[in-house]
């Protein structure tokens, strides 16, 4: 579902787009940089869209000859369009599934990955929750349903309200592989069934702000002042490392992953050269402003 | 001549309306049987039994669903249907002309909020509210559906109520009250009784409007698919079928196996509403042909 936030966002979008069509016209048309024209269809991860409506802003900004529709509805939304052949470029916040590639195919559509930017997944918290610090084992345990108590991992005598983004989230797939069953192949532990699915970053936003016993994670860009980030570990040792760019890009905090986007086989003329852009300073810098993590690429001058 | 063509064509055209009505059903009906009856040859019917409501991972337990669907909606009910049907006799029965004129669309503009808006207070102010007042561990509850669920439901049931109650004759009233009934006794036993069908299909609407809402419920309820057990549970978190479609459907590609469980839901969803309004129905029917001996 999208958020009010996303929606706004959305139809600033068209506005703007709409804005760029009057201005320009078809008679102009010809007075732009020279580059390829056409629509992008961009569709996809509930994380990646307003990173994705950010550059779509920027990038129609200088060159009005291109149009690009950016909507969310999740990563396997995204990569479900990019299959039945909806879309031109789509946003996913964890690589495609082996089934996902096989359908595709059976549509006669290669998807060509591309690691557009990192991300950080944060463990939040209520304000006034003491806990300051986690592991791993401790987070999948929460989540698992074995612990039930903020008392067992040494928090007040409260009961654990978890909660997650829905299972269409790529973010929700994410921390089941990587934190919940800890990178392990052959695990299979599953969310504890009491966990609340939420269908937006927002509301797991709205319920961690008034609920003590709350615990959410979501990306690293939907984080506010008004929820309390917690400290991870890999081992009960330490160190104990908060989600930042520069932890992210060492590899020092351990929950953090690539944003991809998929193009149907070889990218149309006018998504290469917006892909290109994404990649490119440019683009890197608008990862930055909106807190996510530029990839080194962008790092080099 | 041309007034008998005239005649034929608006006969074809109510025809064709009235036809057109079923034959939509009956297409809609088909389609979900056509796209959720693959289930069956895909997943054990053990598994659709089970607890567990998981589909990324293959768990396919509907329990957990259609108890959460029936505990949020028997929560609306509680609270819509005593709401409802006092609110409509006291707007036809009680209420002054001019209070009347003006709460009767009050409410019916009421019936036109957005369920979206409402699912939004409910996140902002209801919720938190619940949590703290009722020392819940979460605001999300069935219970919080149910407050929302009920206040979408409300204004159906009024609105039809408060018009089945105004078609009851006013000799049945006078005739009461020359009797020497108090005015309370000529509403619960005369007016109430006659308008019985009516208020039925009131309540039975209503609740049509409850068990199919999504949207609000989508946004309260905390989406976790657990099996309610006991009374508690309405105080606890809930996954209802409508949500599950909603939050699901846009992810899956069409044809595996977690599309044809959703069509499933949705043929459960039909099958419950469709035995809803039998069962009203029948009541409907039961008390009017009472009424009719009584009165010939």
């Amino acid at each position: 579902m999208p958020s009010l936030r996303q929606t706004i966002a959305r139809w600033t979008v068209w506005i703007a787009v709409l804005a760029l069509l009057t201005a320009c016209g078809p008679a102009s048309g010809g007075g732009s940089q020279g580059g390829p024209t056409g629509t992008i269809v961009n569709k996809g991860s509930d994380t990646m869209v307003n990173l994705a409506l950010a550059w779509a802003e920027t990038f129609q900004a200088d060159h009005p000859e291109v149009v690009i529709s950016v909507t969310g509805g999740g990563s396997g939304t995204g990569i479900a369009a990019l299959i039945n052949g909806t879309v031109d470029v789509a946003n996913a916040s964890r690589q495609i599934k082996a089934e996902e590639i096989a359908d595709a195919q059976a549509n006669g559509i290669e998807p060509m990955e591309l690691v557009v930017a990192r991300d950080a997944i944060a463990v939040v918290v209520h304000r006034d929750n003491p806990i300051e610090r986690l592991t791993i084992d401790q987070i999948s345990a929460i989540y698992s349903g074995s612990i039930d108590n903020w008392a067992e991992v040494g928090g007040e005598d409260r009961p654990i309200v978890r909660l997650s983004r829905e299972t269409n989230s790529g973010t929700h797939v994410y921390f089941l592989e990587e934190v919940l069953r800890k990178g392990e192949k052959d695990n299979n532990t599953l969310f504890a069934a009491d966990t609340l699915l939420l269908p937006s970053s927002e509301g797991i936003a709205a319920e961690i702000v008034y609920n003590e016993n709350a615990i959410g994670y979501d990306g690293l860009g939907y984080v506010t002042d008004e929820m309390k980030v917690v400290a991870v570990s890999k081992s009960p040792d330490g160190p104990f490392i908060f989600p930042a760019a520069d932890t992210v890009n060492s590899g020092a905090y351990p929950i953090a992953r690539d944003l991809y986007m998929y193009t149907a086989g070889e990218p149309t003329p006018q998504a290469k050269a917006y892909l290109d852009w994404i990649l490119a300073p440019a683009g890197q810098a608008i990862v930055d402003q909106l807190g996510f993590v530029p990839l080194r690429v962008a790092e080099a001058p | 001549m041309t007034r008998r063509h005239g005649e034929r064509l608006a006969t074809l055209l109510i025809r064709v309306a009235g036809v057109s009505a079923i034959a939509i059903l009956l297409t809609i009906f088909a389609f979900l049987v056509l796209e959720g009856t693959p289930t069956l040859g895909e997943v054990p019917l053990g598994d659709l039994i089970g607890a567990r409501w998981y589909p990324i991972e293959d768990y396919y337990g509907l329990v957990p669903l259609v108890l959460g669907s029936l505990i949020v909606t028997l929560g609306a009910t509680l609270i819509a249907v005593p709401l409802g049907v006092t609110t409509a006799v006291f707007i036809a029965e009680v209420a002054p002309r001019s209070v009347r004129e003006v709460l009767k669309p009050f409410i019916e503009i009421l019936a036109g909020l957005p369920s979206v808006m409402l699912g939004f207070l409910g996140i902002v102010i209801l919720a938190p509210e619940l949590y703290s007042r009722l020392n819940l561990a979460t605001g999300l509850t069935a219970f919080t559906g149910a407050l929302l669920l009920g206040w979408i439901a409300i204004p159906t049931i009024v609105s039809v109520a408060e018009d089945a109650l105004d078609a009851v004759p006013r000799a049945y009233r006078e005739g009461a009250l020359a009797l020497g009934a108090t005015r309370w006794q000529t509403i619960w036993r005369v007016t109430l009784p006659a308008a019985r069908g009516g208020v039925l299909t009131a309540v039975m609407l209503g609740i049509g409007r409850a068990f199919g809402e999504t949207m609000a419920v989508m946004m309260v309820t905390g989406n976790a698919a657990v099996i309610p057990r006991g009374l508690g549970a309405l105080f606890a978190p809930a996954r209802t079928m409508t949500a599950t479609i909603a939050a699901e459907m846009g992810e899956v590609a069409s044809g595996s196996t977690h599309y044809h469980v959703l069509f499933l839901v949705g043929i459960l969803l039909f099958v419950i509403s469709l035995a809803v309004n039998l069962v009203g129905a029948s009541v409907v029917f039961r008390a009017r042909t009472r009424a009719e001996r009584i009165l010939s």
